[in-house]
């Protein structure tokens, strides 16, 4: 085991040099001028263009930037000299000449919103599609069914922008039972709800979504598993229903779900960009967003290589877990 | 009064396209310690014959109906129509049974052990260590080898013949009255095949169980069985003492299942014939015939004392036409 994890951990770190190496290099390649964005769309003064391109490092050749990035990251990067100059301490992803500040710390005020809400949609939506799945799948061609198959009707056609309008429009406006999302955020532990009133809506916005999804894996997860051989063994020893579905079927059924619900999670952490930016969250996905649409190149750079970074994790971690769930696996590994 | 008497079950699934007969008034009886195969191919209604009386068929897909009487201690039960907890009481204690693919049999995320236990758990209320010593017993006892570390073990850590090893282990952990072993040896090789046979007639010496045992091999019957039914499109159109039915099948269906068996004995070349198969196929269960059903398939149906008109309009009774040997057919006598 610790083998198979020093290997998959090598590997991870490998496929995340390859990504920032890849991400730099399409930095590079793009038709930008990274100095003369610096100044502004409307800037024509080539002395602060060249002022810049060679406080921020842009004058290297790109391997060498590469490099200088590369090195920030460990042990944090000084841009300029004198009374200019400004230090990004270590990880260091840049320094962001739109938002005037190191990416590092536009990212650390954006990650908390969007932990926030990719835990908190995860968890209802794990409640809610595995609950409905497992109801569904019970009472199979009964009204629970029919209805848990209209719920993942509407959630899988419904686009989460407009889950997320029709929420605002109705609850914030209508009825005015949430205040307007003003756009900032409240820490969970500063005052818990404030947090709650801010997160509520977005969190059913993303959950309505993915538990329609998780909804019909699940049934067809368990009514699968029903009919496994191994369900009519349990069976034929005289175990009761209840044991039958909980601990035979419900074991089987669900250990896909680790790998869904991993990688789903990990795609949420990249920041989930329709739904923040609906309910003006500050979060990953806002930032990003504004980062293309500002050309701020180091932003999308520090982005990118994080949800590549989330991605890698979390697939290491679905593996670990499932060497618990399935003891097949833990003798292949 | 046998151990276990059948009698006149119908097992009937409504279906979109029609009612589904899959068994059609079957009555068999077994005692203690004896064997009974039940032969047929695919669909001739042998699984579903068990599964009812296990009360493994789905009650909202399954029309049930006639009865079946087993002897509880002193007691007799209906298995048919029983409570659905009743059931469970008798199911893995009373009756138990193995399937047909071991491989997929054994659930496969927990250990041979913990299923073994959960077997013996289930029916006795006693402190887990009793049923961990009654597993290592019963692993002992079909043969695992070091059956107090290979407890521990995980289903895909076996062999399929060590699998049904196992399988057979979990059934017999209470100690029950009747097996039924749905085609147990069908997954497996040759020699394991009759490893696990002699094992289960050792076992059957041992313990006195009754044994139902479900094929469509007839080499299987023949060193494993005291008596056969032949099974065809839900009825039963042979039942005889084993010897009596390979010496002298008196059903064409029997004689054509025996004589599409490759033997050793003969060549295949010799005297110009290939093996021998059945024409054509078994009958949709859905729009069964008035007469037998086997009729499009018998080439024997010219022989009979008014044709195979008679045959095609008028169902054959199971009649005794040798002393414990029953068939299904108008043919008079062993004109086969």
């Amino acid at each position: 085991m610790i083998n198979y994890l020093a290997r998959r951990i090598a590997i991870s770190m490998a496929i995340l040099l390859a990504v920032s190496f890849a991400v730099y290099l399409i930095f590079a390649i793009l038709p930008f001028d990274p100095a003369a964005l610096t100044c502004g769309k409307n800037c024509n003064n080539p002395a602060i263009i060249e002022a810049n391109r060679r406080r921020l490092g842009y004058d290297l050749p790109i391997w060498q930037q590469y490099f200088v990035f590369l090195k920030g990251l460990f042990m944090g990067r000084t841009f300029g000299e004198g009374a200019a100059t400004i230090f990004c301490p270590a990880p260091s992803f840049g320094y962001s000449y739109q938002e005037h500040a190191c990416v590092t710390n536009s990212i650390i005020e954006a990650l908390p919103v969007t932990l926030s809400l990719a835990i908190g949609a995860l968890v209802l939506w794990l409640i809610i599609g595995v609950g409905l799945g497992i109801l569904a799948a019970r009472f199979r061609g009964r009204a629970a069914d029919t209805g848990s198959t209209i719920f993942v009707l509407i959630g899988t056609s419904l686009p989460t922008f407009l889950t997320g309008l029709l929420l605002l429009v109705f609850v914030v406006v209508k009825w005015r039972i949430l205040p307007y999302p003003s756009g900032n955020y409240t820490p969970l532990f500063e005052n818990p709800l404030a947090w709650l009133n801010t997160m509520i809506l977005p969190w059913i916005t993303l959950a309505f979504a993915y538990a329609a999804l998780y909804t019909r894996f699940v049934r067809n997860a368990v009514i699968e598993t029903l009919s496994e051989d191994f369900i009519r063994t349990a069976r034929a020893k005289g175990l009761s229903e209840k044991v039958v579905l909980r601990k035979h079927t419900l074991r089987a059924a669900l250990a896909p779900l680790t790998t869904m619900a991993g990688l789903d999670f990990a795609g949420l952490l990249g920041g989930a960009i329709l739904t923040e930016a609906v309910f003006n969250l500050p979060g990953l996905g806002r930032l990003s967003l504004g980062a293309v649409i500002d050309f701020d190149l180091p932003i999308i750079v520090a982005t990118t290589i994080l949800a590549a970074t989330i991605v890698i994790f979390m697939n290491l971690l679905v593996d670990i877990l499932y060497a618990f769930i399935d003891p097949r696996v833990r003798v292949a590994a | 009064m046998s151990f276990l008497e059948v009698n006149d079950l119908h097992v009937e699934f409504p279906t979109s396209d029609g009612l589904v007969k899959a068994v059609d008034g079957v009555t068999f009886a077994i005692e203690r310690g004896e064997t009974l195969a039940i032969v047929g191919e695919s669909g001739s209604g042998k699984t579903v014959t068990n599964l009812a009386l296990m009360g493994l068929l789905s009650k909202r897909a399954a029309r049930i109906s006639g009865s079946a009487v087993i002897k509880r201690g002193d007691e007799d039960v209906e298995l048919i129509d029983l409570a659905d907890e009743e059931m469970r009481q008798i199911r893995g204690k009373n009756v138990a049974m193995i399937f047909q693919d071991p491989m997929s049999s054994l659930h496969p995320y927990y250990s041979i052990g913990d299923q073994i236990i959960e077997a013996h758990q289930v029916h006795n209320d006693v402190d887990e260590r009793v049923s961990k010593a009654r597993a290592i017993e019963l692993l002992d006892m079909v043969g695992i080898p070091d059956a107090s570390e290979r407890i521990k073990a995980f289903p895909h850590q076996f062999s399929g013949g060590m699998r049904q090893r196992v399988m057979i282990a979990m059934a017999l952990v209470n100690s029950p009255e009747l097996l039924i072993a749905d085609e147990p040896t069908t997954a497996l090789d040759v020699t394991v095949q009759a490893q696990i046979l002699k094992l289960l007639r050792e076992l059957q010496e041992e313990l006195k169980m009754a044994i139902i045992l479900i094929t469509h091999d007839l080499g299987v019957v023949a060193g494993a069985a005291d008596r056969v039914n032949v099974m065809y499109a839900g009825k039963i159109v042979e039942s005889a003492p084993v010897r009596d039915l390979y010496a002298n099948p008196l059903m064409p269906y029997t004689h054509g299942l025996l004589a599409s068996i490759p033997r050793m004995d003969r060549r295949a070349g010799e005297s110009g014939k290939r093996l021998s198969a059945i024409a054509g196929q078994p009958p949709s269960l859905i729009a069964l015939p008035a007469g037998c059903a086997f009729v499009p398939r018998c080439t024997f149906s010219n022989r009979v004392s008014g044709g195979a008109s008679r045959c095609e309009s008028s169902m054959p009774a199971l009649t005794e036409h040798v002393p414990g040997h029953f068939a299904r057919c108008h043919l008079e006598g062993a004109s086969l």
